[in-house]
This record gives structure tokens, sequence and C-alpha cells, in this order.
């Protein structure tokens, strides 16, 4: 395909039309890039010179004007880690029972594919009303009347309710990448496992995950990137605004790296003093994001390659 | 459901399926969990719609009176004592009057800004990178762009309201220093990729056949692309604004960030304005659970799954159109 292209490339040139088609096109791609310089160039301008070690690891002072963001990161890390642990699972075994468990005829194989792709397109706040509808006031509620007679321990906003909502917003990221991971497994490999005696259950465990760990792993780095820079799910469902102290329990409030880039931009009693700060937690955010993308690109440009070989 | 049988369908992979004994238990039981786990997506769905319906249940109900004497009539206009209608979003006034009318409209208006702007870059861009740049540019610039859909919309937002504000006042010497055109733009960085990635892919899904066969007709390169490939891939185009356009609508934080947040009814793009999503993240903290606003925010949630919803689904239902008559699924 790569070669065909080419090729075309050599296919007669237009005169004066090609040449506007290709400016055109051309300045429309240079705009995107260079706004997308812009915005790095204005935020890593801002943010270099007050990250330091002090920065990440102190708590914030004087009303967040100085000092560190130690808890917005220890927050999002202890977030997405719960956020993880419930979305990896449960994605892994969703694209695990499409590819191959499921008939490829099958109703329920369709539905499910659809519900994937619908969820991935619900705006972020509707998780946020989620999150607060039924994971706060009706499971964490009905916990409270079950086991702690009404008191109220798990009915109100906290990090296991954010983490949740999370999983739920980033469940179809880390189904779509298993799923082409799992796609790109030979059938080859699978029919000599099984041709080897073993069953269809040792066979995905034994031979095909492993081969699609590649893509384990990119959706659930792209599922962390997407998890970590969320503002709007987590709002209700158990971010603060500042706590002097670190969740250590399911059902503490967090602080979050987002969140707190959200807070500084809009509640600061001194604009011009947190300035300093809000670059420094946005570059440290953009970082982290940034990091994880680039690592999912890597990943997965070498599953690609590796499958490309293999063809 | 016959199809659930893991051995002989007709269509079972595996041909000497029938040879082998039936499944343990523990495999067996293992495709349930499977099943089980994967029922999620399907679970999830049904339970953002059933639980943010649930709670706006009072307001869809009818023009029902709330616990303060308020009606629920989310399109009921006040009239003034000038005798002009008024459609207010005044939640927290004595008598409170929840009139969506300026939020739909504050919605809508900056999400056609933000298409205005992010269409015609998106797909410019689309058919630059796939049918006009070279390999290697190819390679640098499609990585590139979606690095741009993986900045958070916190940090846009963060962006529109600390750099872009001044610049747009500057240049286009708006009313209020927060409006729909700056909130737009901010929202445009979040939906270009969206329409450059879908664009881009649907080009990409045009077979190799119908440019040969355009050269072999004698077209050069640009009648080619513009008369052949373009229109093949039109269908995937327009499913990226349709796609564009949910993404851009239930977006929250660049519009809560730049926007203003006042609801005002006005078609300029130069003043504050007041989306749904923004409205919801605002207040939502601070109403009472079960009050009226309370139920009056979670309509505005439904409605806003609604929209996005069918906007969705339209949009993949063309995609899938598409590849399937490309016969590149």
């Amino acid at each position: 395909m790569r070669s065909q292209a080419l090729e075309l490339r050599r296919a007669p040139r237009a005169r004066a039309p090609g040449l506007l088609l290709l400016w055109a096109t051309g300045a429309a791609t240079g705009i995107i890039l260079l706004v997308l310089a812009v915005l790095l160039l204005d935020i890593i301008a801002g943010g270099a010179g007050v990250i330091s070690w002090e920065f990440i690891f102190a708590n914030p002072r004087r009303g967040m004007t100085e000092g560190g963001i130690f808890p917005a990161i220890f927050g999002t890390v202890a977030l997405t880690l719960l956020m993880t642990v419930a979305a990896v699972p449960a994605g892994v075994a969703t694209a695990v029972f499409l590819t191959e468990y499921a008939p490829a005829d099958s109703k329920l194989a369709r539905a499910i594919r659809v519900c994937i792709a619908n969820l991935a397109g619900v705006p972020s706040i509707v998780f946020g009303l989620f999150g607060l509808g039924f994971f706060v006031s009706t499971v964490g509620r009905g916990i409270d009347r079950a086991l702690y007679g009404g008191e109220i321990v798990y009915g109100t906003p906290s990090l296991v309710w954010a983490s949740l909502t999370l999983a739920i917003l980033t469940l179809p990221v880390v189904v779509v990448a298993t799923e082409e991971a799992l796609r790109a497994v030979p059938r080859e490999i699978r029919d000599a496992s099984m041709a080897l005696g073993a069953t269809k259950l040792q066979t995905v465990i034994k031979v095909v995950l492993p081969e699609a760990m590649g893509g384990v792993l990119t959706g659930t780095i792209l599922a962390i990137s997407r998890g970590a820079g969320e503002v709007a799910p987590i709002m209700f469902t158990g971010v603060a605004y500042f706590l002097p102290y670190l969740p250590r329990h399911f059902n503490d409030q967090f602080m979050s790296l987002s969140y707190h880039v959200y807070v500084l931009a809009t509640q600061s009693p001194n604009v011009d003093k947190t300035k300093p700060v809000l670059y420094g937690t946005v570059l440290t955010l953009l970082t982290l994001t940034f990091l994880l993308n680039l690592l999912a690109v890597v990943l997965r440009a070498r599953t690609r390659a590796k499958v490309r070989a293999s063809e | 459901m016959t199809a659930t049988a893991p051995t002989i369908t007709p269509q079972s992979p595996d041909p000497h399926a029938s040879l082998r004994r039936k499944p343990r238990l523990g495999e067996r039981l293992t495709e349930l969990a499977l099943r089980t786990v994967a029922l999620t997506s399907i679970a999830a769905i049904v339970l953002i719609l059933a639980f943010i319906a649930r709670e706006a249940l009072p307001v869809f109900a009818g023009g029902t009176v709330g616990e303060s004497g308020t009606s629920f009539d989310l399109l009921a206009s006040e009239r003034l004592a000038d005798g002009t209608e008024q459609f207010l979003w005044r939640p927290v006034s004595q008598p409170p009057t929840y009139n969506i009318v300026p939020l739909v409209v504050g919605s809508l208006k900056v999400t056609l800004v933000a298409l205005f702007i992010a269409a015609p870059l998106g797909i410019a861009a689309a058919i630059y990178v796939s049918e006009l740049a070279g390999k290697k540019q190819r390679e640098l610039i499609k990585p590139t762009i979606e690095l741009l859909a993986g900045v958070p919309s916190v940090v846009i937002g963060f962006f529109a309201l600390i750099v872009l504000t001044t610049w747009v006042q500057q240049v286009f010497g708006t009313e209020h220093r927060l409006n729909a055109l700056t909130a737009g733009i901010g929202l445009a960085l979040a939906v270009c990729p969206v329409i450059f990635t879908i664009s881009e892919d649907a080009l990409q899904a045009v077979p190799h056949t119908y440019r040969t066969a355009a050269l072999a007709l004698g077209s050069d390169r640009v009648q080619m692309i513009v008369r052949v490939v373009v229109p093949a891939a039109l269908p995937g185009i327009l499913a990226s604004l349709v796609l564009g356009f949910g993404r851009a609508i239930g977006e929250t934080m660049i519009v809560l960030l730049a926007s203003g947040n006042a609801a005002i009814v006005s078609g300029s793009v130069g003043v504050s304005t007041r989306t749904i999503t923004a409205t919801i993240a605002q207040e939502l903290g601070e109403v009472v659970v079960g009050s009226d606003h309370y139920h009056v925010l979670f309509a505005l949630g439904t409605v806003l799954f609604a929209s996005t919803f069918v906007l969705n689904f339209a949009g993949e239902r063309v995609i899938h159109g598409l590849r399937k008559k490309l016969g590149t699924a």
C-alpha cells in the first residue's frame, strides 16, 4: 500500500490549480501546527521557571499563591491508579470477549460495540452527573444504609467514586486499543496452540494475550492520560478545592492537578500572584499527559510494525 | 441466543470443533465471566440514561409546580413591563425561572464558532496529509496533530482564558472580555483534531483502485483528489463534522473558563455566553440535592446526553456505511 501510494505521487502534475490546492491545504496544516506550537511555547515559557523539587514536593502555601502542588500530584496518581485497576481488567475482558469468543455475527457483540462507541462520545460533564446520581447518591448511600446504619461514610463524594466514574469514561479507550491488538494476532498462532491440545482459555491466556500485550499497555497509558486531564467528571464526585492532608482511604476526598488548574485559574483572590503557580501546574499536567501519549504512540507504532512484518 | 455456545455454530472459525470434547467447566465459567464483564458497557449506557433521567423526571413529568411555586416549564418566557418577551435563566432569584433558551442559544453559538474555524482547517489538513504530503511529512504531521487531541480540555481552557482573551479583544474589540468568540476559538482547538483524524481516515479508506482508475482516465492529481477521492470520502468527512459538533456541544471546561458564563440571548459572538455544560458545572456544586434546581440541572444533562447520543450514533452509522461501501470495513 505504501509503495503504491508513492507511485501515485509521480502522477502527472497539474499546474495552477495543483499549486493552489497544495498551498491552501498546506497553510491550514501549518496554522494548526503553529497554534499547537504557540500553546506549548507559552506554557513552557510561563511554567519552566516555576518547576523545582520544592514545587513538586511541597504543599501549597499562602492561599495557593506559593509553595508546591504535591497534594494535587498525589491525588492525580491515586485517582488514575484506582481508575486503572477498575477500567483495564473490564476493558481487556470486553475486548477478549468481542474478538475471541463472540461469533462474527453476534447481535450481542454488535450491541456492545455500539455502546462502546457511544460511551466514548458521552460528554464528560454527563459522567459527572452520573457519578453523583449513581455512585455517590445511590451506591454510596446504599452501602451506608446497609453497613453503617445510615451514617454517612461512602455516601459522599470521594476518591473511590471519582475513580469509578473515570473508569467508565476511559473504558472505551482500553477496549478499542486492546481489540486492535488482539485482531492483529494472526489466526495461525491460535490454530497452532489449539492443535497442540491447548484449550481455548489456555490459548487466550498463554498465547493470544501475551502477543497483544503492547495493545493492552497502549490502552492503559492512553486511559491514564485521558483520566488525568479530566475535570468535569470528578468535580462532583470527589475532588476538593484544597485539603491540608493527603487522601488515605477510599472515602477520602482528594486534590487533582486538572482541578487545581481550574481552581487557580478561576477562584484565585489575586490573579497575578497565582499566575506562576498556575503555569507551573499546567506545565506539570501537560508534561504528564504528553509523556504518556508519546509513550503510547511509540508503543503503537512498534506494535503496528510488528504486525506488518508478520504479514 | 444460540450464538453463545462456544462449540458448534455454522460460523465457528474452527472447522474441527465438533471433534473435541465439550469444554470443561472452568472454560465455560470463564466465558460466562467474560460475557458478563463485556456487558459493562451496555450497562453503563443504560445506567447513565436511567440515573440522569430519573433525577430529571420531575421536570419532564410536565409543567408541574415545584416546591417554591416555580414553573418547571423550561421554555416559559417572561413578559416584561414594556411588553417584550424575555427568556431568563435565573435559578437563584425569587421566584426562580429556568428557561433553557439562553443556554441552548449559548451552546449552539459557541459550537458554531468552533466548527466554523475547525472544519475548514481540519478538513484541509486531512486532505494535505492524506493526499499531498510526502511520506516523511505525513508521519510527522499526523501524530503531532493527534497530540493536540491529547491536550486536556482544562489546559486549552486555561490557554483561552489567559492568552487568547487578550488577543481576541485587541483584534476584534469584543464587547465583553470573556465571550463566545474566545470560547469558540478555544473549542476549535479541541475539535480540530477530531475532524482531522476522522476525515483523514475516510480519505485513506478510499481504495487505491479509485485513484488509479482516475489517473488512467487521464485526470491529473488535483482532478483525482477533487473529483474522485474527496467525493468518495465525503460521507466520512461529513460524519467528522457531526462528531465534531457532538464533541463541541458536550465540551465543558473550555467554555466554563473562557465564555464568561452570562446567560444572555444574543446573536453577537462578542458577548458573554453561558452554555448548557458550563451551567451544570457551575451550579451543581451549590444546589441542594433533591431541590427544583437540582432536578432542572439533571434535565439539562438529559438533553445534552440525548443530543450527543443522536449525533454520535448518526456519525458512527455514516462512517460504518462508508467503510462497507468502499470495501475497507
